[in-house]
Order: structure tokens, then C-alpha cells, then sequence
């Protein structure tokens, strides 16, 4: 029983550990193209699965999520060319308190449009009750898409960074700018495509969680915590190490159920997030040295 | 003496209004412009912090409702099913435990409001020193995201925690009366008093600031926001500079947080909200960072419309699209935006 159980939290910290990974991922891509860390990022996993929803009362489920994901990404791109584009060497903490503005209100619109109501979609398959048993432990169908269709965002992207011309130019863009730009990449569009990537990745993250978490207007704001924390833990910058702490921050958190009452379950990313600021802000798997040398 | 000119505008501008609201009869306002002395106070104390020493507070909504639920708590706590032990003799003894009547009429033994206001403060020091150490090293996005996470903490502990009264928060707090006559309290009979009380405060804060920027103090802090290597190699102990700045503006937070609460009876968990702290930044940034009377200004005026609620349901947008616009086109403050260089970099954009 003791083992049953067990194994219940670990299924359940990696879903939420998969959507914190995407947000991770998210906030990786921007901070590498940018320098900048968009504190909008949680606001398009919102985004994603508000408009899902609101598309399914019309178009199948399918065609509903990948609108929402294009609809999201041109949202991501639109609020880059407004508000980011045409800065010239922003200083950091003028950024900050544009992305802060610029998350309030996408939330407040959110409000204004959907209301207060929390939402959710249909389960793909099955529905609350259907469940997979593996050796006594219950699995619902949803959380295998979600652990699913996030593994494919993550590799999909991998590739799409080592293999593909475009992303190859976002990483010349990430490690030197004027270099690429020498080379005649066009590093500002490549600003406005890792806007958007971020925001498709954390809208179909969105929709995919959806029906196990449900989304209200509101749940950027903690997603951002949440997505930044995996960030910094893994390390800023490092995609693929934001999904092994996406999972450790997941699991803690389903873990601490246990030990403490659940109204405190969010301070855990908070502590985690302060700890790991103050002893060692290059990430569990960042390169001290490296480190040094950026600039925030 | 120059630098006390405004302070004598500030000082005929607050009799002003007061007289002006009672020969149109409208003392009402005087109740939202009290509160918005309050929120000021803090405003202004942030300002020190963002603009003089270049340092990002998201979580100053945490030390304000520190300040406020310390003094919540401590003064409607009922001590007297414990009368009869030492400690509380004791503190009675030194009055600060006192006995008052509840509003049911009932006897309660809790404490003095001079001690929980020294209390607040006290905890608000020891606090900021002990956050402040380890943040005060971080820089740009670490620094914000580690103050957005102490308010946030504060937010949930608030939140979660029964005895902070939860979503519902604290109230029944009793008035502050600070001297025999000059109590802080919502009572509309000593509503012009009030008036005066908070804003004689918010002109004792404004000199204090004055004088401290204009000293020594200023100047290093100056140099620390130009350029923190440079002001270290010149001699400046940048991190005991930025340190006392934060514990200064958190401690006037926490004043702020206790006047309000005594003010308005009672205090929720939104005054601990990060929407709360961003509205805070949102202001300091619309007054230009590094303008006190910038700030005061348009504190003042975004305050006194928000408590007013003449921006409705849009109340948070507001302040959202405050912040963006003010960042985007004029980084020094809406006061110091200087439309003709837009309108010639427009121009040539055209031609």
C-alpha cells in the first residue's frame, strides 16, 4: 500500500513537473535570444488553454488545440514587435517592469474576456474515472498524454535546435548576436520566433494539462514562479536541464503533501527558488565559471 | 533652505484641500486621501530603494502587511484567560498589555498599540536585515524574482494561516491613539484630525528623505545606481549602503501597513498581494525613479482615483498599462517626459 501510493505522488509530481519543464523551456529560449526573462511566459500557458476551450464549443478537439497553439504564438510574436522590437539596448530593469505590465494585462484581458470561472477541457480519451493500472497504480489516460505530448515538445525542439537551419540561427543568435548578425542572420526576427516558440510551446502545454489542472485566468502568475524556479535550478539558459528540475521541483511538490498541509505547497518552489539564488545561482547543472561571465 | 520650498507648497497644498473640501462640503475625500497618505509613505520609501539605490523591490507589499498584521494581531489578541501568569502581569505592569472595552462592550486584555507599533517595526527590521543580506547580492532578474518570491511567501503565509484570519483577514482593530486626544481611527468625528495626522507624517518622511539624499548618504547611494564597481572602488561599502536603504524603506513600509490598519479597523491578505507590490513599483515608475516629489505627485493622484474606484473593474489593468507605457516611451517618469524630443524622432522617422 505504502509502495502504491508512493508511486501515485511520483505519477502525479511528473505531470506537474512536465508543465513546469515547458514553462522552463519557455523562459530558456527568450533569456537566450534576449537576455531578457519574460515574466509573460506563464501567461501563455493560460492563453493556450483559455482559448482551447473556448474553440472546442466549436471546432473538434484537435483542430481546437492546434488553433489555440497558432493563435498563442502570433499573440507571443504580436507582443514582442509592440513592445520589444524597437528597444535599443534595453536596461534590465526597465525589461522587467515592461514584461510584469505586459503579463497584467494579458491576465486582466483574460478576465475581462473569460470571467473568473475556472475551465477545462474534455479528457482526450476516456474521462475522470477511466484509469491505466500498472501494478496497482492507477494512471489516468490524461496524464499519459501529457507526459506524451511534452516529451515530443521537448525532443521535437532538441532537434528542431541541432538539426534545422532556423534553429541553428537562434542559437548563433543566443551565443553571440552581432555575430550572427555579421553573418546575416536576421537576429531580430529571431527575437520575435523565440517569442513565439515560447508562447506555442506553453500554450499546447496548457491545453494538454488542462483537464487534470484546469486553467482560470489567473494561473500565469504561479506558473511563472514555478516555470522560472525550474529555470534557475537547471541552471539559465539550459533547456534540457530545466526538465530534470522540472520533474525534482514536481516531485517535491507532490511529495510534500505528506508532510505539511497543502496551503503551504506552493512555498516550496519559493524556498527552493531563494535557496538556489542565494547558494548557487548558476543552477544544479550550470558551469560556475560560465556564469561569471553573463551578464543580467 | 531651498530644498524646503516644496515641503512648503506640500504643507499649504494639504490645508488647502482640506479647506477646499469643507467649504464644498465634500469631507468625504478626506477619508481616501488619508489612506492615501498611508500608501505614500511607502511609496516614497520605495522610491529610496528603486531609484536612489537601483534596487527592484517586488515584494514591498510584504513588509507592508507585515507591519499591518503584526500590529492586527498583537492588538486583538485576547490575553485575559492568561491574566494571572507572570509574563503577562508583567507586561501589564509596564503597560503594554492594557485592558479596553471590545465592541460588544466586553473587557479585553491585548496590546497597547504604542508596543505593537514598535513590535511591527522591530519585526520589520529584523526581517528586512535577514532577507536583505542574502538578496541584496543578487542583481536584475534574480533580484526582482527573489523579492517577487518573499512577497509571495508573505502572500501565502498570510493567506494560509488561521490566525491571520485567512481570506477574511483581521478586523475589529482597535484605534491608535498616539497622544491623548489624536487617536488613528476610521471614526468619521475625527476625520479631519486624521487628515492632518497622516499627512504631518508623510511631510516627516518627505524631510527625512530630503535631508538624506541630500547628504552623504545620498550621494554614495547615487553612485551606487551609476555604477556599484565604481562606487565599491571608490570607497563606498555598497552592500551596507543598499542594506540600510532596504531595511529604511521596508521600515516605512511597515509604518505605513500599521497606520493604515489602525485607520481603516482591520487589514486582508490582498494588502500583501504581489499585485499589490507591482502597483507599488508601477507608481514609483510613473513619478520618474529618483523624483520623491515625482513620486508623491503621482502617487498621490493614482492612489486617491484607485480608492476612489473611478477605474472600475480595470483597476489592475490600469496600473498594467501604467507601467508599460511609462517604460516604453518615457523611462524617467511621466513629470520629466519630454514631448518634443518624441515628436522630432517621429518626425525624422518620416522623412
Amino acid at each position: 500500500m505504502f509502495l502504491e501510493l508512493f508511486f501515485q505522488y511520483l505519477v502525479a509530481g511528473l505531470t506537474y513537473g512536465t508543465i513546469y519543464a515547458i514553462v522552463g523551456i519557455g523562459f530558456n529560449i527568450v533569456y537566450n535570444t534576449t537576455g531578457i526573462i519574460n515574466f509573460a511566459q506563464g501567461e501563455f500557458v493560460m492563453l493556450g488553454g483559455m482559448i482551447a476551450v473556448s474553440l472546442h464549443s466549436l471546432l473538434p478537439l484537435p483542430i481546437a488545440i492546434a488553433a489555440a497553439v497558432v493563435l498563442t504564438m502570433a499573440i507571443g510574436a504580436l507582443i514582442e514587435m509592440t513592445f520589444i522590437r524597437w528597444l535599443v539596448k534595453p536596461a534590465v530593469l526597465r525589461m522587467i517592469i515592461i514584461t510584469i505590465g505586459i503579463s497584467i494585462l494579458v491576465r486582466e484581458a483574460a478576465l475581462h474576456l473569460w470571467g473568473e470561472s475556472v475551465r477545462s477541457l474534455p479528457y482526450f480519451t476516456g474521462n475522470e474515472i477511466s484509469a491505466f493500472s500498472f501494478g496497482g497504480v492507477r494512471v489516468s489516460p490524461q496524464v499519459l498524454w501529457t507526459l506524451g505530448i511534452c516529451s515530443v515538445i521537448v525532443i521535437s525542439l532538441n532537434l528542431f535546435f541541432k538539426y534545422t537551419m532556423l534553429g541553428r540561427e537562434m542559437r548563433a543568435c543566443a551565443s553571440n548576436r552581432d555575430a550572427a548578425a555579421l553573418c546575416g542572420i536576421p537576429t531580430r526576427n529571431m527575437v520575435t520566433l523565440s517569442f513565439a516558440l515560447a508562447a506555442g510551446i506553453g500554450a499546447l502545454a496548457g491545453a494538454v494539462v488542462s483537464p487534470i489542472t484546469q486553467t482560470s485566468y489567473s494561473i500565469g502568475t504561479g506558473l511563472a514562479i514555478k516555470g522560472f524556479t525550474v529555470a534557475i535550478l537547471g541552471g539559465l539558459g539550459n533547456s534540457m536541464a530545466a526538465v530534470a528540475a522540472g520533474f525534482i521541483l514536481g516531485i517535491l511538490e507532490s511529495f510534500s503533501i505528506w508532510v505539511m498541509p497543502t496551503a503551504y505547497k506552493d512555498a516550496i518552489a519559493i524556498t527552493i527558488l531563494l535557496a538556489m539564488l542565494f547558494v548557487r545561482p548558476s543552477g544544479l547543472f550550470g558551469n560556475k565559471e560560465a556564469f561569471r561571465l553573463k551578464d543580467f | 533652505m531651498k530644498r524646503y520650498n516644496h515641503i512648503l507648497i506640500l504643507i499649504a497644498a494639504v490645508a488647502g484641500v482640506q479647506v477646499l473640501t469643507a467649504v464644498l462640503g465634500k469631507q468625504f475625500y478626506l477619508t481616501q486621501l488619508t489612506m492615501t497618505a498611508y500608501y505614500c509613505i511607502a511609496i516614497v520609501g520605495l522610491t529610496l530603494l528603486m531609484g536612489f539605490a537601483g534596487q527592484i523591490s517586488l515584494g514591498h507589499a510584504g513588509f507592508f502587511a507585515i507591519g499591518g498584521y503584526t500590529s492586527a494581531v498583537l492588538t486583538t489578541l485576547d490575553l485575559s484567560q492568561f491574566k494571572d501568569s507572570s509574563i503577562v502581569s508583567l507586561l501589564a505592569k509596564l503597560f503594554i498589555v492594557t485592558s479596553r472595552q471590545d465592541l460588544y462592550g466586553g473587557q479585553v486584555l491585548s496590546f497597547n498599540p504604542w508596543a505593537a507599533f514598535i513590535i511591527a517595526i522591530g519585526l520589520t527590521l529584523v526581517i528586512a536585515y535577514i532577507i536583505g543580506i542574502p538578496v541584496l547580492k543578487l542583481k536584475g532578474h534574480y533580484l526582482a524574482m527573489a523579492t517577487l518570491g518573499f512577497g509571495t511567501i508573505i502572500y501565502s503565509i498570510v493567506l494560509g494561516t488561521q490566525r491571520f484570519g485567512a481570506a477574511d483577514g483581521i478586523s475589529s482593530v482597535p484605534a491608535f491613539t498616539l497622544l491623548p486626544g489624536l487617536a488613528v481611527s476610521g471614526n468619521t468625528e475625527f476625520r479631519v484630525r486624521n487628515y492632518y495626522l497622516a499627512w504631518t507624517l508623510v511631510i516627516g518622511v518627505m524631510v527625512l528623505l530630503i535631508n538624506l539624499i541630500n547628504s552623504r548618504v545620498g550621494r554614495a547611494l547615487r553612485a551606487i545606481h551609476g555604477a556599484e564597481d565604481a562606487a565599491g572602488a571608490m570607497g563606498v561599502d555598497t552592500a551596507r549602503f543598499k542594506l540600510n536603504t532596504f531595511i529604511l524603506s521596508a521600515a516605512l513600509a511597515s509604518m505605513a501597513g500599521v497606520f493604515l490598519t489602525h485607520y481603516n479597523g482591520g487589514i486582508g491578505p490582498s494588502e500583501a498581494s504581489i499585485m499589490k507590490s507591482v502597483r507599488y513599483v508601477a507608481i514609483v515608475s510613473v513619478g520618474g525613479m529618483g523624483s520623491l516629489w515625482g513620486t508623491l505627485i503621482m502617487s498621490t493622484t493614482l492612489t486617491f482615483l484607485s480608492l476612489r474606484g473611478y477605474f472600475g473593474t480595470f483597476d489592475d489593468a490600469v496600473f498594467g498599462a501604467i507601467l508599460i507605457v511609462i517604460m516604453l516611451f518615457s523611462p524617467q517618469g511621466i513629470l520629466q517626459f519630454d514631448v518634443k524630443a518624441l515628436l522630432k524622432k517621429l518626425l525624422r522617422k518620416k522623412e
